[in-house]
């Protein structure tokens, strides 16, 4: 193919004109069919992160307990432990075809953990979908999670928690993020690199057809113009095969005789073999003829490129190969050699003697970097000024929580919870629903909390701050169960990067991140970014997932969030101020989203952390819950919920701040928590909230089967638990 | 006294049950290969829950034909104690080894949460740790746990006393709501006529850890125990 032909082709494969001079200029002659696939699937967005691999650098890679970071998952280490974690997106795939895009995002991730040589032990999902009103979103939102618990339950892999969040902004564009946290001895760990002559390359797992490919390249690093047929680029998920490759991959991993490994994900063989290479310093040679492929005719290119899930490229010990195929074997998988490791720094691909491919590894996985002009959105000038006297004071504020607790983003989340197995492995300690969610760690008394967070609203309103009050808000979320705060994975949503106003955002997230997490000593040890959200509707809202692991010394000393004993103290732990920009509030009762979002002060939310744990860990709290969106109200009313036995609580807001109502009962400031203790265990919690500088509010207690609030003798709300429990108990 | 624990691949309970019956009961546990016809002298064999061979098919359609399931019909000729929980009890009910089928449950998708169950006859070697008619507290799991028998047969069972566990509130009384998927009776668990095979929807291994929230599943295995001791005691 002459080069003014392959040019075409090039782009559209999705490839710059520069970056083919650019191959050009590597490989000092013209690219062959299957080298062009392969560089446009490791060089987009989804793969290579060229909009946003500079932007990384701002992240702080060490914290409290070392840290692993690794290409496909980071981690930390805690008394000889790898917890390995990392979140991914699989936002287009799920737009397109909601329960496949779904239950292959949890078999990627999972891979990931498990090709880190970790037992995946919990996965999460954040979900971000159009109002629940709309039928194309609710076919959407119900294909997802039946999509998870399809993959998720099958794969013996508990689905503990996680977000669901409705806003018209994700009409046009579904976010699906999910996380996966796996554990193995720090000693135990793989590396994900090809090394040593003489080795020999395996694949293993499911065959290669012709799903998925393109995914990446296309489907990922582009946005919905609206008439697209995408369809054929979306993969579909073998729950079964995935928890057999688990076992069979932990099985070869234990026996010595692996040098590396890597999931074939994105990009498939393309990005395993060359990064294998590349991570290694090593020449791989690959025989395609060997490749075990669902349809003959396949051309070497589709090969190279397609994302058929569930598959594995191992390096292994010359002469051990055999113990390593017959593992696989053993859990019904097909395993074959497939090639070995050369001299050289080359990636080559030979089928039937003819080198079809020939590429340095180095090169091929080293995509070019873009900085585009990034600009302020225009709307960021208007929309932070909220005016309060514009705003009505609602005259019944019965009916503003009831209307809040039972809107789509407050409601319980237990009809979907319930789908996924969120117990096996047994190691669930605190359940979904009932607060953090805490997991046991065998043969240890320590154990980790788990959470997924972000506030998209507040990310558009203002995305630097948004992103430092979402990193707080899970912090919070963490300590409150009695967690110390260990480190973070993210998930970067985006538009169109090479749109100013999109960057800008993202720019900004990504700085709100690394200060929040520099104040706050909690590395970032991996992450995802997806860009091109956006839709003929408009770009999402910047939505930086964050998911983020704590370590509970005492795991038996959890504290989860549903108030328990009559006559139980309550208290408010935190400064509330005249602050509602931004809220759920705002949004729904008044249907306005403006600024300014609250005021975020570090220091005060580490103090908060260190009471929490403290108090916590020392067994002096019934229950335990962070305030954020909802406030106040939404937090008694969810403490009174979302136990076993739902139970009353009586509220005066006399001694907290003379401000507003609504601000007071349901507006966001950062920093506060909801606890619950035995009376006469305030004085030493007071004492402790004073060494910390934590602002201490008695401001009720938990009894009979109302909920109350009074400010001034006055009753402001009052509201049967029952009723509450009807609102708040939503079946989808 | 000695457990065997089935692995078929797409087992995901099996170590669960492995690390109750050797961590926390302190009892000998093998892990049996499904491909293996050695049941390795067990005393009790566990069928655990999870998605045998995947479950594409019907639920432990494929299971019911494994090498394995060959030797356990020999081991439960001879009097051989087994508990299929779960999946197991999928297998179990496919396998003809128990009466009934297990349909998809009747919200049409998965469920897991805990749920209360009445135990329906306590003079059992799976239940006699439990009071009649106590109300005990362990989740579920599973997507087709309906449990169906025809009238005819649902007389026979409840005549020979065969139903160990049903669904029911927190109370111990047995509505539609406290009914989770709509099986017959409210039908949890049961044994065989001969009284040496149970199947249950519930995990008893998800709770007999007090830091799970619940000790009750625990008094599954423990009765199981302590009349495998009695026999063997009486038999000296």
């Amino acid at each position: 193919m002459p080069r003014n032909e392959q040019i075409q082709v090039a782009r559209e494969l999705g490839l710059r004109d520069e970056e083919y001079q650019r191959i050009l200029d590597i490989l000092k002659r013209l690219p062959t069919p299957t080298e062009l696939a392969m560089f446009s699937v490791e060089w987009s967005e989804h793969c290579g992160y060229p909009h946003s691999r500079r932007w990384f650098e701002l992240f702080p890679r060490e914290g409290k307990f070392p840290v692993l970071v690794g290409e496909d998952a980071g981690g930390i280490v805690y008394q000889g432990q790898a917890i390995v974690f990392k979140m991914e997106s699989h936002n287009h795939p799920s737009q397109v075809e909601p329960r496949q895009g779904a239950a292959t995002g949890i078999g990627g991730i999972i891979r990931d953990i498990f090709g880190s040589g970790a037992r995946p032990i919990a996965c999460l999902d954040s979900l971000h979908f159009g109002p629940s009103e709309n039928a194309r979103s609710n076919f959407i939102f119900k294909g997802v999670v039946d999509g998870i618990a399809f993959y998720g339950n099958c794969v013996g892999v508990p689905t503990v928690a996680g977000e669901l969040y409705f806003h018209p902004s994700y009409q046009g564009n579904c976010l699906v993020n999910v996380m996966s946290v796996g554990i193995a001895p720090q000693n135990r760990l793989a590396k994900s690199w090809a090394k040593g002559k003489g080795n020999l390359i395996i694949y293993a797992g499911n065959r290669t057809g012709r799903d998925g490919i393109g995914g990446c390249s296309i489907l990922a690093s582009q946005e919905f113009s609206g008439q697209d047929e995408k369809r054929p680029s979306v993969q579909i998920g073998d729950p079964f095969t995935e928890k057999c490759l688990i076992e069979a991959t932990l099985e070869a991993l234990a026996t010595g005789f692996l040098v590396g490994i890597k999931d074939m994900g994105a990009a498939g063989l393309t990005c395993s073999s060359s990064e294998m290479a590349a991570a290694g310093g090593s020449g791989v040679k690959i025989y395609l003829d060997r490749i075990p492929v669902r349809e003959k005719a396949m051309e070497p290119w589709e090969i190279m490129m397609s994302e058929s899930q569930e598959r594995m490229l191992l390096c292994v010990k010359k002469g051990y190969e055999n113990s390593i195929l017959q593992i696989f074997h053993k859990w019904g998988l097909e395993a074959v050699v497939v090639g070995e490791v050369v001299d050289g720094d080359k990636i080559t691909i030979a089928l039937d003697n003819q080198i079809v491919a020939d590429i340095p590894a180095q090169e091929l996985t080293k995509p070019p970097i873009y900085t585009p002009p990034a600009e302020k959105p225009a709307y960021l000038k208007t929309i932070n000024r909220l005016n309060w006297n514009n705003i009505p004071l609602p005259e019944n504020w019965n009916e503003v929580l009831f209307q809040l607790i039972g809107s789509p983003n407050l409601c319980s989340r237990h009809s979907i919870f319930e789908q996924y197995d969120h117990m096996v492995q047994i190691n669930t300690t605190i359940l979904p629903g009932n607060g953090t969610v805490v997991l046991r760690m065998k043969n240890f008394p320590w154990g980790i909390a788990v959470t997924t967070d972000c506030n998209p609203v507040f990310c558009y309103l203002d995305p630097y701050q948004g992103t430092q009050i979402v990193i707080a808000e899970a912090a919070r979320n963490l300590a409150a169960c009695g967690a110390q705060p260990a480190g973070i994975t993210d998930c970067l949503n985006f538009g169109n990067p090479q749109k100013p106003d999109r960057y800008w955002q993202f720019i900004e997230a990504v700085k709100g991140i690394s200060d929040a997490c520099k104040f706050f000593n909690l590395p970032v040890v991996s992450g995802n970014v997806s860009f091109y959200n956006e839709s003929p509707t408009g770009p999402i809202h910047p939505t930086p997932t964050i998911g983020m692991i704590g370590i509970i010394e005492k795991v038996e000393k959890a504290v989860n969030a549903f108030f328990k004993e009559e006559g139980d103290c309550l208290i408010l732990l935190g400064e509330t101020r005249e602050e509602f920009g931004g809220s759920e509030y705002l949004r729904i009762i008044h249907n306005l989203e403006l600024g300014p979002i609250p005021k975020l002060d570090l220091q005060a939310e580490k103090n908060l952390q260190e009471f929490l744990i403290e108090a916590g860990q020392q067994g002096l709290v019934h229950s335990a819950s962070d305030l954020s969106e909802g406030g106040l109200a939404c937090a008694l009313g969810e403490g009174c919920l979302c136990g076993e036995k739902p139970i009353g609580c009586s509220v005066t807001l006399d001694d907290l701040p003379n401000i507003r109502l609504d601000a007071l009962l349901f507006g966001e400031s950062c920093g506060r928590a909801l606890i619950s203790c035995k009376s006469e265990k305030t004085p030493i919690l007071e004492k402790l909230a004073q060494n910390k500088k934590v602002p201490f509010f008695i401001i009720g207690k938990v009894t009979g089967k109302n909920l109350t609030i009074r400010k001034n003798q006055q009753s402001i709300i009052s509201v049967p638990i029952e009723d509450l429990r009807k609102a708040w108990y939503r079946t989808w | 006294m000695k457990f065997g624990v089935v692995v078929f691949p797409g087992s995901n309970c099996d170590y669960d049950c492995q690390h109750v019956l050797s961590e926390v009961l302190g009892q000998e546990t093998e892990m049996l290969w499904h491909e293996n016809r050695d049941l390795k002298e067990c005393d009790c064999i566990i069928l655990p829950g999870g998605f045998s061979y995947g479950d594409y098919l019907r639920t432990g359609a494929i299971a019911r034909f494994s090498p394995v399931m060959e030797s356990i019909r020999n081991f439960i000729e001879g009097g051989g104690l087994v508990i299929g929980i779960c999946n197991g009890f999928q297998i179990l009910v496919e396998s003809q080894l128990l009466p009934g089928a297990l349909l998809p449950n009747q919200p049409g998708h998965f469920i897991c949460r805990y749920v209360y169950l009445r135990v329906e006859n306590s003079e059992t070697p799976f239940t006699r740790l439990f009071y009649p008619g106590e109300v005990i507290r362990i989740p579920i799991a599973h997507h087709q746990g309906n449990y169906f028998i025809p009238d005819s047969s649902l007389v026979t069972l409840q005549n020979n006393r065969q139903i160990l566990f049903r669904y029911c509130d927190a109370e111990g009384q047995i509505n539609p709501e406290s009914n989770p998927n709509g099986s017959v009776d409210a039908i949890a668990g049961i044994m065989s006529s001969s009284q040496n095979i149970m199947g249950m929807m519930p995990h008893p291994e998800r709770s007999s850890e007090d830091l799970l929230g619940s000790q009750d599943g625990k008094r599954i295995f423990l009765s199981v125990i302590q009349w495998w001791e009695e026999k063997q005691h009486a038999k000296k």
